[in-house]
């Protein structure tokens, strides 16, 4: 019994100063992260990393759910006779939730992983000491690149994936099932607006960056330097991150699309 | 790998990502039609405006000619009173009368701006005066009911003096005004001949 709680105190105690942790190395790249900037070339490489390299995973993605919505939005809509507001429905369900948040659940697993595996390995490696033993910050030289580099591939990622579902369930809602051509544009047109729609979708993008990114970075730099430690670090990762996303983006669907 | 070619993968990347925005915000989204030049702000009252949302379309035969911009309530009068933001290169007449239309059966609603014969123009800040609400789906299967039950007091009227059968069914009037506006009833009750004439005409 005993013990129990002394689980839930530790507990609590580990998580609150994880958070604390967190929160310090957040402050932290945020301050070492001039470099990221003026020495571009680190941050351009990691763009080149993550986000190039992750763009096949999303594409095809991305065109596979274009695919889905397009069938089971037209089953649905041409049972109340209204299947000319597929392109609507499509390009509402992708730009304001599926892209973003399908896009940050891929980028956790395609890019998060792999940051985090590749910082703890350094770690592992004694590499980030070493680092430190030349006075050279490991924050400003290895995390704050990679972080900006997943900031800014995220939102990109996640208009790649929304445009090419689009363009998915046109393929199939107009090329394949038949719905008139102009319709699907026209009611898409009508219905998505760029500020409130699209300029949301991007917000969210962004956020969703920022979050995966610096639990991606922030569980390899807090990794135990084992292979083990570096395996844990890197499905914590996708977990914990994928349920950020969730999490967040129920907040600011709540926060964005609820008025009126 | 050469720092080169880096550069231009990296460069593509960002090039393809802004070109999807751009694809979403003006192939999807509503950027090339979102900018009218200028706009004026027109004001029209109506007893009801059923499900009208605010950026809905005001349309004067079929084009949008401008946008609704703010939807308030009158405690006063208690009607609602809609801004609309129309498009300055259409100018209307100033007897111009303001409908609340709905597009399709499930579509969206949108006012529909029918042109009047004045020869001066509407201009900012002026006020639609002939407006005709939503027509609300209860209000109007209880003018329907109430008129059938009308024709069954007649009947059964004629048929043998007493009129129990109708009374049984000429309850839905009752029903039928609150679901109206709650103003005076006269007033909802011209409304709604007009509206079933309409109804009928459509017919």
């Amino acid at each position: 019994m005993r013990r129990f709680i002394e689980g839930i105190g530790h507990g609590l105690i580990d998580s609150i100063a994880k958070m604390g942790y967190g929160a310090r190395l957040f402050w932290l790249l945020l301050r070492y992260s001039g470099t990221s900037f003026t020495r571009l070339r680190l941050t351009i490489t990691q763009i080149h990393f993550i986000g190039n390299y992750s763009l096949i995973i999303i594409v095809v993605s991305g065109l596979f759910v274009g695919f889905v919505l397009g069938l089971q939005g037209y089953n649905t809509l041409q049972r109340y006779g209204s299947e000319q507001a597929l392109g609507l429905l499509v390009a509402i369900g992708l730009v304001r939730e599926l892209g973003p948040v399908v896009t940050a659940l891929l980028f956790a697993g395609r890019a998060g992983t792999s940051i985090t595996a590749e910082i703890g390995l350094m770690k592992a490696g004694e590499q980030l000491a070493a680092m430190e033993m030349m006075a050279v910050s490991p924050i400003a030289r290895v995390l704050a690149p990679r972080f900006w580099a997943g900031v800014i591939s995220m939102p990109l990622l996640a208009a790649m994936f929304s445009a090419v579902g689009v363009f998915g369930g046109y393929i199939v809602g107009v090329v394949l099932i038949g719905v008139d051509d102009g319709a699907f544009w026209s009611q898409m047109q009508n219905g998505v607006d760029w500020m409130e729609d699209v300029g949301n979708g991007v917000i969210k993008s962004i956020v969703f960056g920022i979050a995966v990114t610096f639990i991606a970075v922030f569980e390899g730099y807090d990794s135990q330097p084992t292979p083990e430690g570096v395996a844990r670090a890197t499905t914590r990762t996708v977990v914990s991150s994928s349920l950020v996303v969730l999490g967040l983006d129920f907040m600011l669907t709540a926060l964005m699309f609820s008025r009126g | 790998m050469d720092r080169k070619l880096t550069d231009l993968w990296v460069g593509l990347f960002v090039i393809a990502g802004f070109a999807a925005l751009l694809v979403l915000a003006l192939k999807a989204g509503n950027l090339l039609s979102f900018n009218f030049s200028e706009t004026y702000q027109v004001l029209a009252k109506f007893d009801n405006i059923g499900g009208l949302k605010v950026r809905a379309p005001v349309k004067s035969a079929g084009v949008v000619v401008g946008r609704v911009a703010s939807v308030g309530f009158d405690d006063q009068t208690y009607e609602a009173v809609v801004t609309l933001a129309m498009d300055r290169r259409y100018g209307f007449p100033k007897d111009s009368s303001a409908k609340i239309l709905t597009s399709g059966l499930l579509g969206e609603q949108y006012i529909g701006l029918e042109p009047g014969g004045d020869s001066a123009k509407l201009a900012e800040g002026a006020k639609i005066k002939s407006t005709q609400s939503a027509i609300v789906l209860e209000s109007l299967i209880s003018q329907f009911l109430f008129s059938k039950a009308a024709e069954g007091k007649t009947d059964s009227k004629a048929a043998d003096g007493a009129a129990p059968a109708g009374t049984g069914i000429a309850a839905p009037p009752s029903l039928g005004a609150p679901a109206g506006s709650g103003k005076a009833d006269g007033k909802s009750e011209s409304k709604a001949s007009m509206t079933s004439n309409n109804n009928k005409d459509s017919k």
